[in-house]
């Protein structure tokens, strides 16, 4: 049971630091890409062949993915606490690469994420709900 | 312009993050993760209505999010959106009917008073 335990915990840290990178290099190469202003519908279309917003597109598929295979065996409220230190690694990469602005303010609420994400991370299972097998799961979602 | 683009994209990804959810807990633990053995789980997948319906508010949500990030700083578009943690914990609870731990409950409003400082 133990090394099930060690097993599990072990697969969420990987498939963890996969969607927060995912994640937080897909916004960044999205708002790079970005034009200063979409006006018509087609401009939402078009702007997706820019070569950075396309890269934040493939990263963004990647995360989707990534949290797709993490919530297979983890818990929704386990993985959105956990994966929300990239809402702090985002607005750092803001401020190193586009020079955006971080006031006091927002470095206290970085520190509280960060807290927040030591807090679940460490002292909870991922999962609180027996896994089922995938052929058994499979069937009962049709 | 700026917050009805956060309203829609607090909606889409909270109805789309929990019928995600749903819809893996249906498929089971991925624990192979060869080529067959993806391309197998990815067959099954997009014959799953939760993932189905998932992918369409989450492309819902991306679109919305397209907007924002061309009339916000990445520094206040990412977090100002995280409100979907309060609602989504919730329905972890009563939809998805997850054991939330004080320790859970704890970490979530920590997050959220800190997405809220951050977006300010």
């Amino acid at each position: 049971m133990d090394k099930e335990h060690a097993r599990l915990r072990a697969k969420t840290w990987l498939f963890a630091v996969v969607v927060i990178l995912a994640n937080v290099c897909g916004n960044f190469c999205m708002k790079r890409g970005m034009p200063e202003r979409l006006t018509g519908p087609l401009d939402y279309i078009a702007v997706l062949f820019r070569p950075w917003v396309s890269l934040g597109v493939l990263l963004l598929i990647l995360w989707m993915l990534a949290r797709m295979a993490l919530l297979s065996w983890a818990d929704l409220s386990y993985v959105l606490p956990v994966t929300s230190i990239g809402y702090a690694l985002a607005a750092l990469a803001g401020s190193v690469f586009l020079h955006e602005q971080i006031s006091a303010r927002r470095w206290a609420g970085i520190a509280l994420i960060v807290a927040g994400v030591a807090l679940v991370s460490g002292r909870s299972a991922p999962n609180t709900i027996r896994a089922k097998t995938a052929a058994a799961g499979a069937e009962g979602a049709r | 312009m700026k917050w009805v683009a956060i309203g829609i994209i607090v909606a889409a990804t909270a109805a789309g993050e929990v019928m995600q959810a749903m819809g893996m807990r249906h498929h089971g633990e991925i624990r192979d993760f060869r080529p067959g053995a993806l391309g197998r789980a990815a067959a099954l997948l997009v014959r799953n209505r939760f993932v189905i319906a998932s992918v369409v508010a989450m492309a819902i949500s991306f679109f919305a999010n397209e907007g924002l990030l061309s009339v916000a700083d990445l520094s206040f578009a990412v977090p100002a959106t995280a409100v979907t943690y309060a609602i989504e914990t919730v329905l972890a609870k009563y939809v998805l009917k997850e054991h939330v731990s004080w320790t859970r409950w704890t970490g979530a409003s920590l997050v959220i008073c800190g997405v809220a400082l951050v977006s300010l």
